[in-house]
């Protein structure tokens, strides 16, 4: 068997076991720009270019060899099993992944996790080796030494290293590649009892630092890396969009007068979210984690000169600050619940396998909610998300809509045995996370519609979207979070990057109402593309939000059919088990269905208000700057406070483009291509995870049906919890795009009605009240279709977006903003009053009236200081016959 | 030879500074040049000589150097008659838990010097400065080495005086009331621990003033444990006062703004560094049970003094006293991973003693050197640093950043294993109340971000006021700056993704130091 | 003869010796005052001497006797540069070690 191991072992893809050089790339290229970046001919951005290039090249080289790894179309059919791939070595994982629909596990499920009967995949599974406790062969003498004292189940992956040293595989410095299990299956987690693994991390680490010597508290923290499919997902999509950020900022960043800084921050941001993605230990992961959001801070500040900007960044960096302590406290609870290990993998086996005591778990796992509601914008600790609109507009594309916010989501899924097990409370069904994802998703979607700031209706929706992730994931349908955030990634990016466009030719405003209106005939690219993008983020069949939205609704199991009916098992009804997974089944999360319902409703709504308001009616922008071309455009925006201080360039990046006064003009091709190429992903990514149902119904071969499932949900690797898997329904699919189009509908149509009276106007100015003469009541009412229009668009339509959710952002802008404001200000008053009173008061008043004291019993000893001689000798006499008496007395 | 440096390594590199002393003293004090010359060259060999006596460090434990040393000389400890008379020896060494410390203090003192080169400040008299700054380097490396009480408590006070003169003399507006409570507190605080020092003596009669065979006559002695908690609360007033923890702290922000940029940065980087090295090296170690039962008041003062300091800096209108104030918070970060008497804790501490070291030292010299191009350190008038000087701001940018333990960069490993470690403190330690601190230590780190993102922001970001906009003075990093700025911001950056490069060196050690507490 | 007697009538001049130290401002008499305290002492060495039968007492006091003979040069002479200084004798006046 190990024989095996090793020969297994040997054969792990050069990449996985070197992906650490794919952040280190960018790292390299941060240091670059920062030194010499200034004096090459493009300003650094030419290294920051190559940089990610090398990095996007070096992913997909990865994406690539993990699918092929997991079956590259073949997964479920027979025929794909070869061609693409000729090394013989992974037909074996091929055929079994092709195995892997016909098992059927009898995985305990949650209820059985937390409860009595311990299954035999608890006594099967083996500790994770430890980097820093396992490397006796290539390590030093003193390394020996800990190698002596410990247990039995780190011997044992001494062997295994051991074993890989002998067949050949480098034995470099103390580092170590663990594949846990093997493709064989032959794998310290015992295929014998007839389970199939799938998606095994594949973890290269080496010691980080040691404490406790050989005492009994001794801990082996390690560094390295982890790849499994989730990585694997997160390394795709930051590759490619921050490659196209980058493309797309040297347009329309362009002679920005800290053009070298933002490609730096740039590449330092892709070097740190690619850190984190692929951290082996949750002290690493904490290490990226801080480390993005350094590059937020950096970023959102860029235009630091001005205050709101400089703020926006504060208010970002210490928002995610508090949430870090969650995430400090959370890790460190989980390190002592798991017997002082920092390793994922191993915490994750722990979790699953029930060693760590609920407690530890529960508490963990609130506390890294708290991490995951700043970094993730979920609710209450969301409002610093808009904020971060300050930015520039290809930052906010990559770190505040694909990447960085999505960081919290990652590790939910990293972690996800800890949250999946720590979240259930008590002696039910119910998952905590799945009301939080539930309130954000409803409440940022609400708040989107009264936003005149284009980017701000997308950061509302980013954080409605985060929410949706959340959710998915609190239910228990991992591979719909996770593919939501891999399709969301796609066309929240376009969309952001296609605002940037917009605004790129209206003045860098972003506000809809003043600026834009009509802009479609100007730059049909753009508008095609945020067309596509709203589209999926819509849900509109065929585009990728579709695919991903219609999972997470499957997931709550809530509408007839979706149920996985036998909970804890997987569900095999012949056509193969079906996509999205979940723990409930029995209306448990109806709550965060119906939640989730609401949403599919309000984004369409909300998103077609900005398509309205943005590429339709009359452009708006062009009287109030007729008289002034782009130079000083910046100039009198900041000035007509119009809410927009951001993207204030010192230079512009195309002086030489208008020759047609003040009306806006399609972008150039540095930025459409991006544009373009993300609006296909945004179309195409949804076919990645399709129910075998449809499939089948297409006539398609068996093995497209849910290949992201596949490639990113582990099986039977001891890391994973038992979820089960519901069965999408056709009727639900069809329910929840009615939804969408019968909002797209009401809301088009009351912009319409709008347009069609004044092409300026942006709302009604009169309301129904001035309509309501008593004599003309019945014709109106005929005339305005018994006010069923009105009714649907401006009570219903005009309710929501106006009264209810501007009652929410009151409530945000001034609740919940306010309190955290309050806290801002009460802090530094306490602080002040602290200081002053009681520092420089009393503490410093004690030290400083001891020495008064000193002082003012001097001042009167003096007095017995008077120079007389005869004094003296008078206290001296006194003195003696003092003495004397109480000698001649007392003894 | 090697035999000859294993007998004398030690001394010689304590003694070194006073060497150039000797050589400055015949020079009189018009050739600055020449003083220049030889402070910085003494401080490099100093530098050299130490770090190559650094690297014989194999791993071993004071304890097992003294064994070593029975049977014939071993590098890194030495043991000679002293004062017979008082049973005073001369023994010195180095193990894990004092090298990282005389690592930092060889290598912040050069940096001083070089940055001295051209920022002698006023009143001027190059010569004494310096003379100065060499009899406070051989009192600190003095200080990290001792392995004998009195000669410890000789060079804890001879670091004393030096600075006093620093600050009284090349101080600010405000000198001599600074330096006279920054003396006349620590000499009170030494007095006490004086007092400790010869209890000890007297209670073990052992007739040795030596560390390991202290520890070892209190563990096998009798005294009672009211006596030890006695004892161990003098040492806790004269470390404590010098470390320093909360209702001793106010010398603290005095000395520092009165201080000049070089006594700033040396008492920063190091000199606090001897009150909490006095606890690891001497307390924890020769009392472990009395330190048992101090532990929760001085974990509870120490997260004290977090939250405390990190309010106390919110209220600061000037730079140099916010950074001081910072000093009381992040040294709680140490206290707190002492307290906790646990490995991790004790592993953080002294990680956080050089973190701060470095990054707190840094944030003096940059407030310096605002200070030579602004004349004012009133955090109102400041502002669009980054403008002017964008290479300072950015540096400044890094330094905040580290300070407020951003992790990949030196200041997490000092602040978070503390934190970490208060989460199970050694045994006969309440779990329920060290979690407690744990959380408040943790919330410390928000505070610590809100005040030091306040600062960079008011002073960094923005546009310069019209005061300074036209200010020729204003220029960006000079050389002698930049010389005495990259050792310190490389180790940072290094040691914020290395930190195996401390931990691996202070580990053994700082578990031989527990390996007393909880046993009876 | 009783001891008493001696040692009531050195312990009576003692006294007046005391006072006239303390209280006496003329820096001569203020001597003389000294004078009669070592005479009151070298009556008691005297005394006890006779009444132990040895002659270590008559020693003593004939040492007391030269000691005393020397601080009478010594405290004159100090006198005099006091009055030399201040045109004044008065001992309340030199007050130098005042606090």
């Amino acid at each position: 068997m190990f024989l095996a191991a090793a020969e297994a072992a040997s054969e792990t893809p050069w990449i996985f076991e070197n992906i650490w050089i794919v952040p280190a790339i960018p790292a390299l290229s941060f240091l670059l720009i920062i030194a010499i970046g200034k004096r090459l001919p493009m300003k650094g951005s030419e290294i920051g270019l190559a940089s990610i290039a090398a990095v996007f090249a070096l992913s997909m080289f990865a994406t690539y060899t993990w699918v092929d790894q997991i079956g590259f179309t073949g997964g479920h059919s027979e025929e794909s099993a070869e061609g693409d791939t000729g090394d013989a070595e992974y037909s074996e994982t091929e055929s079994l992944g092709g195995g892997v629909q016909s098992v059927v596990l009898d995985t305990p499920g949650f209820a059985a996790a937390e409860g009595d009967e311990s299954s035999e995949e608890k006594t099967e599974s083996k500790p994770v080796p430890n980097a820093c406790f396992a490397d006796e062969d290539t390590g030093d003498s003193d390394d020996a030494e800990y190698g002596d004292d410990v247990d039995s189940a780190d011997k044992d992956a001494e062997s295994q290293s051991s074993d890989e040293t002998d067949s050949g595989t480098e034995a470099s410095a103390g580092i170590q590649t663990v594949s846990l299990t093997n493709p064989s299956g032959s794998s310290v987690y015992a295929a014998s009892d007839g389970y199939e693994t799938r998606g095994e991390a594949i973890i290269t680490d080496t010691c980080w630092f040691k404490t406790g010597a050989d005492s009994s508290t001794a801990s082996g923290i390690s560094v390295g890396t982890l790849v499994d499919g989730q990585s694997i997902m997160m390394l795709f999509v930051v590759s490619i969009i921050s490659g196209l950020v980058h493309i797309y900022s040297t347009d329309y960043v362009n002679g920005d007068r800290r053009y070298t800084h933002y490609f730096a921050f740039l590449s330092l941001f892709t070097a740190a979210m690619l850190f984190m993605v692929l951290s082996s230990s949750t002290l690493q992961l904490i290490v990226g984690w801080e480390l993005v959001g350094v590059c937020s801070f950096g970023l959102i500040g860029h235009w630091w000169e001005e205050k709101p900007n400089s703020d926006a960044a504060l208010k970002a960096f210490l928002t995610n600050r508090v949430g870090d302590i969650g995430l400090l406290i959370g890790m460190i609870v989980l390190y002592f619940g798991a017997e002082r290990t920092f390793d994922i993998a191993e915490i994750n086996r722990q979790a699953v396998a029930g060693e760590i005591n609920q407690l530890h778990l529960s508490v963990a796992a609130l506390c890294l909610m708290t991490a995951i509601m700043s970094k993730s914008g979920q609710f209450v600790l969301h409002t610093w998300l808009p904020d971060a609109m300050a930015g520039p507009t290809p930052v906010s594309a990559l770190i505040h809509a694909a990447t960085m916010v999505v960081a919290g989501v990652y590790m939910i899924g990293r972690l996800y045995p800890v949250f999946w097990e720590g979240f259930m409370m008590p002696g039910t069904n119910l998952n905590a996370m799945a009301f939080i994802g539930g309130l954000t998703t409803v409440g940022g979607g609400l708040l989107a519609f009264v936003q005149r700031d284009i980017k701000k209706v997308l950061a509302y929706s980013t954080v409605s979207q985060l929410g949706y992730m959340v959710l998915a994931l609190g239910m228990g349908a991992y591979t719909a979070g996770m593919f939501h955030l891999f399709t969301h990634a796609f066309f929240k990016a376009c969309l952001f990057l296609g605002a940037g466009s917009v605004s790129h030719a209206c003045h860098h405003s972003f506000d809809m109402k003043s600026d834009m209106g009509g802009l479609r005939k100007y730059m049909p690219k753009t508008f095609w593309t945020f067309m596509i993008g709203t589209g999926a983020l819509m849900g509109i069949p065929p585009l990728a939000g579709f695919w991903s939205k219609d999972e997470i609704l499957v997931g709550a199991q809530v509408w007839p059919g979706t149920s996985s009916e036998k909970p804890g098992a997987f569900v095999d009804d012949g056509e193969g088990f079906w996509l999205a997974a979940t723990g409930g089944g029995d209306g448990t999360f109806t709550i965060p269905f119906i939640f989730g319902c609401i949403t599919a409703a309000l984004t369409a709504a909300y998103m077609t208000r900005v398509i309205m308001l943005t590429f339709f009616g009359e452009y708006r922008g062009g009287g109030a700057h007729d008289d002034h071309g782009h130079d000083d455009a910046h100039d009198t925006h900041a000035a007509a406070d119009h809410d927009d201080a951001h993207d204030t360039h010192d230079a512009h990046g195309h002086d030489d483009a208008h020759g047609h006064g003040g009306l806006p003009h399609e972008s150039g091709s540095r930025i459409t291509i991006p544009l373009m190429i993300l609006a296909f992903m945004a179309s195409v990514v949804g076919f990645l995870n399709m129910p075998s149902g449809f499939v089948k119904a297409l006539g398609l071969p068996e093995g497209w049906a849910h290949r992201f499932e596949d490639w990113v949900e582990p099986v039977g690797t001891g890391q994973f919890p038992a979820i089960d898997h519901a069965k999408p329904s056709l009727s639900l699919a069809v329910f929840a795009t009615g939804l969408g189009l019968i909002s797209i509908l009401v809301v088009r149509g009351y912009y319409m009605k709008l347009f069609a009276k004044d092409p300026m106007a942006t709302e009604y100015t009169d309301g129904l009240a001035s309509k309501f003469p008593p004599l003309r009541a019945l014709h109106n009412v005929l005339e305005n279709k018994y006010y069923l229009d009105h009714l649907y668009s401006g009570v219903i339509a005009g309710g929501t977006t106006g009264p209810l959710a501007r009652a929410a952002y009151w409530v945000n802008q001034n609740i919940l903003d306010g309190i955290i404001n309050t806290v801002g200000k009460t802090g530094v008053l306490l602080g002040r009053f602290i200081y002053r009173f009681f520092d420089q008061g009393v503490v410093d008043g004690a030290v400083n009236s001891s020495g008064q004291a000193a002082g003012l019993s001097g001042q009167f000893l003096r007095g017995v200081q008077s120079g007389q001689v005869r004094n003296y000798a008078t206290l001296m006499f006194g003195a003696t016959a003092l003495i004397v008496a109480v000698f001649m007395f007392a003894v | 030879m090697t035999e000859f440096l294993n007998e004398w390594g030690i001394t010689i590199m304590v003694f070194l500074p006073l060497l150039g002393v000797a050589a400055m003293m015949l020079i009189p004090k018009e050739a600055e040049g020449s003083h220049k010359a030889i402070a910085l060259g003494t401080a490099l060999v100093t530098g050299g000589f130490g770090a190559w006596l650094l690297t014989k460090f194999d791993d071993l434990s004071v304890e097992e150097l003294a064994a070593l040393n029975e049977t014939g000389n071993v590098p890194l400890y030495e043991s000679r008659q002293w004062i017979p008379t008082i049973k005073a020896s001369f023994d010195v060494a180095i193990d894990g838990m004092s090298l990282p410390l005389i690592a930092l203090t060889l290598l912040v003192t050069p940096l001083v010097i070089i940055y001295s080169l051209n920022h002698i400040p006023k009143p001027g008299n190059a010569k004494m400065f310096l003379i100065l700054m060499l009899v406070l380097h051989t009192g600190m490396l003095g200080t990290f080495v001792a392995q004998d009480l009195v000669l410890f408590f000789v060079f804890f006070e001879v670091v004393l005086l030096p600075m006093y003169f620093m600050i009284g003399v090349w101080g600010g507006p405000d000198r001599l009331y600074a330096s006279i409570k920054f003396f006349l507190y620590t000499l009170f605080g030494s007095a006490l621990m004086l007092v400790s020092f010869l209890a000890l003596f007297a209670q073990t009669g052992q007739e040795t003033f030596n560390l390991v065979g202290l520890a070892e006559a209190v563990a096998s002695g009798d005294i009672p444990l009211g006596t030890q908690v006695l004892i161990f609360g003098g040492m806790f007033m004269g470390f404590g006062i010098k470390v320093p923890m909360f209702p001793f702290h106010t010398w603290l922000p005095d000395a520092h703004t009165q201080a000049p940029t070089q006594g700033s940065v040396i008492l920063a980087a190091v000199l606090l560094k001897l009150g909490t090295y006095g606890f690891i090296r001497i307390a924890l170690p020769i009392l472990p049970d009395a330190a048992v039962e101090w532990a929760p008041w001085i974990g509870g003062l120490a997260v004290i003094g977090i939250i405390y300091g990190a309010l106390g800096c919110l209220a600061q209108t000037d730079m140099k006293r916010l950074i001081a104030f910072s000093s009381v918070a992040h040294m709680g970060y140490v206290m707190l991973g002492i307290a906790t008497l646990t490995d991790f804790g004790i592993n953080a501490a002294i990680f956080g003693m050089v973190a701060h070291g470095l990054i707190t030292g840094m944030l003096f010299f940059i407030a310096g050197s605002i200070k030579d191009r602004y004349h004012t350190l009133e955090i109102k008038r400041l502002g669009g640093l980054l403008v002017q000087a964008p290479r300072l701001g950015w540096i400044l940018g890094l330094c905040t950043m580290a300070s407020l333990g951003l992790p990949g960069l030196a200041g997490f490993w000092g602040e978070f294993p503390a934190i970490l470690a208060a989460y199970q403190p050694a045994e006969p330690l309440s779990e329920e109340l060290f979690r407690v601190y744990m959380v408040i230590a943790a919330i410390g780190t928000v505070l610590a971000a809100a005040y030091l993102l306040w600062l960079l922001q008011r002073t960094a970001f923005g546009t310069p006021s019209d005061e300074f906009k036209d200010d020729p003075e204003i220029v960006d990093v000079k050389l002698t700056e930049w010389i005495s700025w990259v050792p310190l911001l490389i180790l940072i950056l290094v040691l914020g993704f290395v930190p195996g490069l401390i931990f691996d060196i202070t580990d053994s050690s700082a578990v031989e130091a527990l390996k007393n507490i909880g046993v009876k | 003869m009783y001891l008493n007697q001696f040692l009531i009538f050195s312990a009576i001049l003692f006294c007046i010796g005391v006072y006239g130290v303390l209280v006496r401002k003329n820096g001569v008499l203020v001597l003389m005052s000294i004078e009669l305290i070592l005479n009151a002492v070298n009556i008691n060495l005297v005394a006890f001497g006779t009444f132990h039968g040895q002659a270590a007492g008559q020693v003593f006091a004939l040492f007391v006797i030269a000691v005393a003979a020397a601080e009478v040069g010594v405290g004159l002479a100090i006198v005099l540069l006091i009055y030399r200084n201040r045109r004044s004798i008065d001992v309340s006046e030199a007050d130098l070690l005042k606090g």
